[in-house]
């Protein structure tokens, strides 16, 4: 069993409201961060190497060390809870069934950085998660945590729970930002970058929720032992939602020493492939990063075991590794269709490009038809070169990291699964009936050996 | 075309999250308050909360259309969003759409003449591993199968009859 840090708790009866959630030691982070002063929180975060959780795996201490803190200007703490990258559902876990946990957090890092007001940005589709939030902070409130001049502290703090109202590109933190201004959801240029100028160009932090969570073992643990749970750089412990075709879906807390296969075939995590079927593929870090067919998922291209750490799936580059990104884990087994299911991620792509650059605004939609004229059996051999050389064109080319979304998986796909693409462009009836299967994938596991 | 007393009570404690003259970015929430009570974005309806929160109407305008949860145009009583992306395609998500599709009589983007249902696919809504799934108002519905669609479509046929 893993150390569990985040969801210790998760399945106590009534952790969802306060009470039960302070008979475990809920909120003792807040009282021993208040006897500290905000620069001291910043290094215990630093020594704990946590790194963001929301995709990028920036480290966290290290950002909170460049906000600016002009005279008499407020700043703000804005934690992301918008999380739209498909595969990916660890954040609404962490809302919905133990609110306080990130409340508490919310309040330490808003010490941390002098935020007074602090606002959650949840998608809009997670409509009655907003609820449950309000509660949450309504009792912290009640009993002292929120407010007035905290614990005697002199630290005043406030929480409002905001809702967008449906658009991917609000995740991206500048957009995030507009939106929270009442505006459409389009990325700003940077820089100047949040932490100068943010929200209504004060000084401001977005982080995502989970990492916002796992403050508080931090300051409970102090950052040096954080950091010993894990592995280099990868440290504390990480929330994967896993999906696709498993036998047991859901979201795990795994310390970062696991394996891939440990993961995905024990009984603990995963319990194995659904109906007896073969691993064929999976998208170990949410929609945006890298397909990896599975003898690249067990073991690197130097054939040592692959880990579920940030390095471990990153081994190989682009060339033969992949990202841990947001923790979205979906696996395929060989009845899946990488030239469906890729298509089906360049539509979402295409649907939430904000349109302000032109390589990802026309380069989602050409990719996205010629996909589904692959898919359904209209496409031609020079299709796929076409598709390799669009993704291209808009990787690094736009104002921010959408385009390197939309464009990354697209070229995962053909880099490890061309011969797919050619058999649908080959076999046009057939591609509508039946799938390409796993072909010379036939046996990854024995391919590894 | 005006708020009930208490979605006003509501706006105007919206407005007091932010700081002074920031009203704008009560945006979102007033124009999610107003789909509330209205059922979609008219052109009067976002005119209506432009003069509100002291905006002009193309500011109003210009968020409306950019979010996809924002109708402008009237929907059914109940409308079925259905989440048609890759994880939830691997879950069997273009079968569940048919059958809704086949049962109601609609392709996805209609309504029911009888102004009921309304079908429309959606993009990834973070329920990838209770897939295949769906938003019906405020909630999911998830883990579906056509035994369950068809149980959500005989709820929301008997609400409908209860509420007339
Ligand atoms: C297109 C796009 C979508 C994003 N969506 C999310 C999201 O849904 N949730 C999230 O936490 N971060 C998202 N991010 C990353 C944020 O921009 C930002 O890096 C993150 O909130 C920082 O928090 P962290 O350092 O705690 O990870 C997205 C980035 C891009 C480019
Ligand atoms: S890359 Fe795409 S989503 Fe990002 S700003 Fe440009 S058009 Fe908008
Ligand atoms: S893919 Fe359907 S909820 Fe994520």
């Amino acid at each position: 069993m893993g150390r569990k840090l985040l969801l210790e708790h998760a399945g106590v009866e009534g952790i969802r409201y306060y009470d039960a959630y302070r008979k475990k030691g809920g909120y003792a982070s807040v009282e021993k961060a208040l006897k500290m002063t905000p620069e001291a929180i910043v290094e215990e975060v630093k020594k704990s190497g946590l790194r963001g959780r929301g995709g990028a795996g920036f480290p966290t201490g290290l950002k909170w060390s460049f906000i600016a803190k002009p005279e008499g200007v407020p700043r703000h703490l804005v934690c992301n809870a918008d999380e739209s990258e498909p595969g990916t559902f660890k954040d609404r876990y962490l809302m919905e069934f133990i609110p306080h946990l990130l409340i508490e957090g919310l309040i330490v890092s808003s010490f941390a950085l002098g935020s007074n007001t602090t606002y959650i940005y949840i998608r809009g589709e997670y409509a009655w998660i907003p609820d449950i939030l309000e509660q949450a902070i309504a009792e912290a409130k009640v009993n002292g945590w929120l407010g007035k001049n905290i614990l005697g502290s002199g630290f005043d703090c406030e929480i409002y729970v905001q809702r967008g109202a449906g658009a991917y590109i609000c995740g991206e933190e500048t957009a995030l930002i507009e939106s929270l201004e009442g505006k459409r959801g389009n990325p700003r240029i940077k820089p100047p970058f949040p932490a100068i100028k943010g929200l209504w160009d004060r000084p401001t932090v977005v982080n995502n929720v989970e990492t916002l969570t796992a403050i508080v073992p931090v300051i409970n643990l102090g950052g040096e032992e954080y950091a010993k749970i894990g592995v280099g750089r990868s440290t504390g412990t990480k929330l994967i939602s896993a999906c696709g075709n498993i036998n047991k879906p859901g979201v795990y807390e795994i310390d970062m020493t696991i394996s891939v296969e440990e993961f995905i075939f024990s009984d603990e995590y995963c319990g194995g492939m659904a109906n007896g079927k073969k691993l064929k593929a999976c998208i170990p870090g949410g929609s945006s990063v890298p397909i990896l067919p599975a003898n690249l998922l067990l073991k690197t291209a130097k054939g040592e075991t692959r880990y579920m750490n940030y390095e471990s799936l990153s081994d190989g580059g682009f060339a033969t590794g992949s990202m841990m990104g947001s923790g979205g884990f979906v696996v395929l087994d060989e009845d899946q269709c990488v030239v469906k299911h890729t298509y089906t991620i360049a539509r979402f792509y295409r649907h939430e490009s904000c349109g302000q650059c032109s390589p990802c605004r026309e380069g989602t939609g050409w990719m996205e038809k010629i996909l589904k004229n692959i898919d359904t059996g209209k496409g031609k051999m020079s299709d796929i070169d076409l598709l390799w050389d669009i993704q291209g064109k808009i990787e690094g080319n736009t104002i921010c990291p959408l385009g390197d979304a939309a464009a990354w998986p697209v070229a995962a796909a053909i880099r490890h699964f061309r011969d797919e693409f050619e058999w649908h462009v080959r076999n046009p009836e057939e591609c509508l009936r039946r799938n390409f299967g796993l072909a010379h994938y036939a046996d990854p596991l024995e391919a590894v050996a | 075309m005006e708020f009930s007393e208490e979605k006003l009570k509501k706006v105007s404690e919206i407005i007091a999250r932010y700081p002074e003259g920031k009203q704008k970015s009560a945006l979102l929430p007033v124009l999610h308050l107003a789909q509330e009570q209205f059922g979609w974005l008219s052109v009067e309806t976002m005119d209506y909360v432009a003069a509100l929160l002291s905006l002009e109407p193309v500011e109003v305008y210009e968020v409306a259309t950019f979010y996809s949860m924002y109708n402008l145009e009237p929907v059914g009583k109940y409308l079925f969003e259905v989440c048609q992306t890759g994880p939830c395609m691997i879950n069997g998500s273009d079968d569940i759409i048919a059958y809704i599709g086949e049962r109601l009589g609609i392709t996805p983007g209609e309504t029911t003449a009888d102004g009921l249902f309304t079908l429309k696919t959606v993009e990834c809504l973070g329920a990838c591993g209770y897939a295949p799934m769906m938003q019906l108002g405020k909630h999911y519905r998830e883990h579906l199968t056509k035994d369950k669609v068809d149980a959500i479509i005989e709820e929301c046929r008997n609400n409908a009859a209860a509420n007339n």
